[in-house]
């Protein structure tokens, strides 16, 4: 039974995370049709930036606490320029092309940015600094740490703020509206390229949280990391229904949870002939399945294949 | 108010439009009338800079072109598209709501609550609607919809493309009673309509489109009146 709340635990850490994660993945879906490939790069980009100005930061003596926050501070700007920036040269100029062709400039724009971080923090792992206190909290047995609990605090505020944006305020009824029909959407006035330049930056300051959260949890970064994250988070982005917010949410939670589970309970129900390590085949078992079974997702309202 | 001057639009190489050259003056209603493909269409996309077009457009003495599309309603032209266009996943009030988007400020808000209580007013199953999503009202519904955002940016020259497209007989009337209390409101109206006759009912002027180009030009009256019109678009 502990284990069983211990993975629970585990899996809405790494839910909370993809969650955060596959949010830049649907916003992107939603108002471009694009499956932005580069944004688990960003992530990456998040978890090394925080590294470097942290681990900097402490060397000049400044409390921890501090550090931690500019570090969050300085890898949500960088992101943030970032995403602006490929949507900018990248993207914009393939609005109209074919899908593939921004498709294939996304994969492509990943291995510019993995590369360049690789060039910046070479190919060694980073050990990521502690960023709080290890204290531990015992539930049913199960231990959880005051760093799980801010992580999955953390995430739930920033995914209720983005929904109160989206859902209550004027820029985001823009950004509903260009979703559904960038268009009509204009001759009510509104900037599509501006909202689809702010659905970057948006997407790609969640993907700097969730990177300095991965870091954080694994003590560990490094130029490689956005890679699978990438692809778990889009899993999860597809399991919700892609392009649906609430979608990406519980798409993430849900996926985070399967995964802790598979990996704590696969060495038993095998006999030990597959162990933990085998974590990484259930995303995309997941991600087969949802795609044969119900391509539109948990969430996701059956809509016609964008044009 | 504007001024169309050798207008021409061509995509995937047909040439839907072929230099036609039509003026509407403030206050006015002036309907554009015409078979299926016969321009009407295309013309008021390249009036909305949705299609690339060759020729003058001038509007309020500009011309159209410096203008990027977003632009456009800020400058006073707002268009209904053809088939509505509403935005089926927000409510009804939040497509109202969008359609103020331009309006900002305090002057804004004040023009967006001005806004809602005469599309409410006008079309008052709309209010009983208003929280519900947009893409479940009926076509009629939806039609009244699209109008009403389109007059929430205040404009004052309305592009309203068939307004009566796929509407039963008697939403048709009311959607065309709304189109003439617009236009006594002093809203100038162009529109596009294949039901000629209920169109020039309402226009004070005309113009039949076909093929691209423009054959008969004169007030709608006579133009109701003219044996050719009564030929080929009234069924007589």
């Amino acid at each position: 039974m502990d284990i069983f709340i211990q993975q629970i635990i585990n899996g809405l850490v790494l839910g909370s995370i993809y969650a955060l994660v596959a949010l830049g993945y649907t916003m992107v879906y939603g108002i471009l049709g694009l499956i932005n490939f580069a944004h688990g790069e960003v992530v990456m980009l998040g978890a090394l930036t925080a590294y470097s100005t942290i681990t900097g930061l402490l060397g000049l003596g400044v409390p921890l606490p501090l550090a931690a926050l500019a570090g969050l501070a300085v890898a949500a700007l960088l992101c943030m320029a970032v995403g602006y920036t490929v949507e900018r040269i990248a993207y914009r100029p393939l609005r109209g092309a074919p899908r593939l062709a921004p498709l294939i400039t996304a994969i492509g724009v990943s291995i510019v940015l993995q590369n360049g971080a690789m060039m910046v923090w070479g190919r060694n792992y980073h050990a990521f600094p502690n960023l709080v206190p290890e204290r531990q909290y015992d539930v049913f047995g199960a231990t959880i740490t005051l760093l799980q609990v801010l992580t999955v605090l953390l995430a739930a505020l920033t995914m209720a703020g983005l929904m109160l944006l989206v859902l209550r305020t004027k820029l985001g009824r823009a950004m509903r509206a260009t979703a559904e029909n960038p268009a009509i959407a204009q001759l009510m006035g509104v900037d599509v390229n501006r909202i689809v330049s702010l659905t970057f930056v948006l997407g790609s300051a969640l993907a700097a949280l969730a990177g300095l959260m991965v870091s954080a949890n694994y003590s560990i970064a490094h130029y490689y990391m956005g890679f699978i994250l990438g692809l778990k988070a889009f899993t999860a982005a597809v399991l919700g229904g892609i392009g649906n917010l609430a979608g990406a949410m519980v798409g993430g939670i849900l996926l985070g949870l399967i995964e802790s589970l598979g990996a704590g309970y696969i060495g038993d129900l095998t006999g030990g002939f597959f162990g933990s390590n085998y974590q990484d085949v259930f995303a995309f078992f997941v991600l087969i399945a949802v795609l044969v079974f119900r391509p539109s997702g948990l969430v996701g309202e059956k809509v016609a294949e964008r044009a | 108010m504007l001024e169309v001057t050798g207008l021409a639009v061509a995509y995937g190489g047909i040439r839907a439009v072929k230099g036609i050259t039509f003026h509407v003056n403030a206050g006015e209603l002036v309907a554009l009338i015409g078979a299926n493909g016969a321009g009407k269409t295309s013309t008021l996309k390249a009036l909305a800079r949705q299609l690339p077009a060759a020729g003058s457009l001038r509007y309020e003495g500009r011309e159209l072109a410096e203008l990027a599309p977003h632009e456009l309603i800020r400058a006073g032209i707002a268009l209904v598209p053809e088939g509505r266009g509403v935005f089926a996943r927000l409510t009804v009030e939040e497509n109202l709501d969008m359609g103020a988007y331009s309006l900002s400020g305090r002057a804004g808000r004040q023009a967006l609550a001005r806004g809602l209580e005469r599309a409410y007013a006008l079309m008052p199953r709309l209010k009983e609607r208003r929280a519900q999503l947009a893409g479940t009202l009926s076509g009629g519904e939806q039609q009244m919809l699209a109008i009403a955002r389109a007059l929430m940016g205040e404009p004052r020259l309305l592009l309203l493309d068939e307004p009566s497209m796929g509407l039963a007989p008697l939403m048709v009337q009311k959607v065309f009673e709304v189109i003439r209390e617009v236009r006594a409101a002093g809203v100038t109206v162009l529109l596009v309509e294949q039901n000629a006759r209920l169109a020039l009912q309402a226009a004070d002027r005309g113009y039949v489109l076909e093929s691209g180009e423009v054959t008969l030009a004169d007030d709608a009256p006579r133009l109701l009146a003219d044996p050719r019109v009564r030929a080929a678009y009234l069924g007589e």
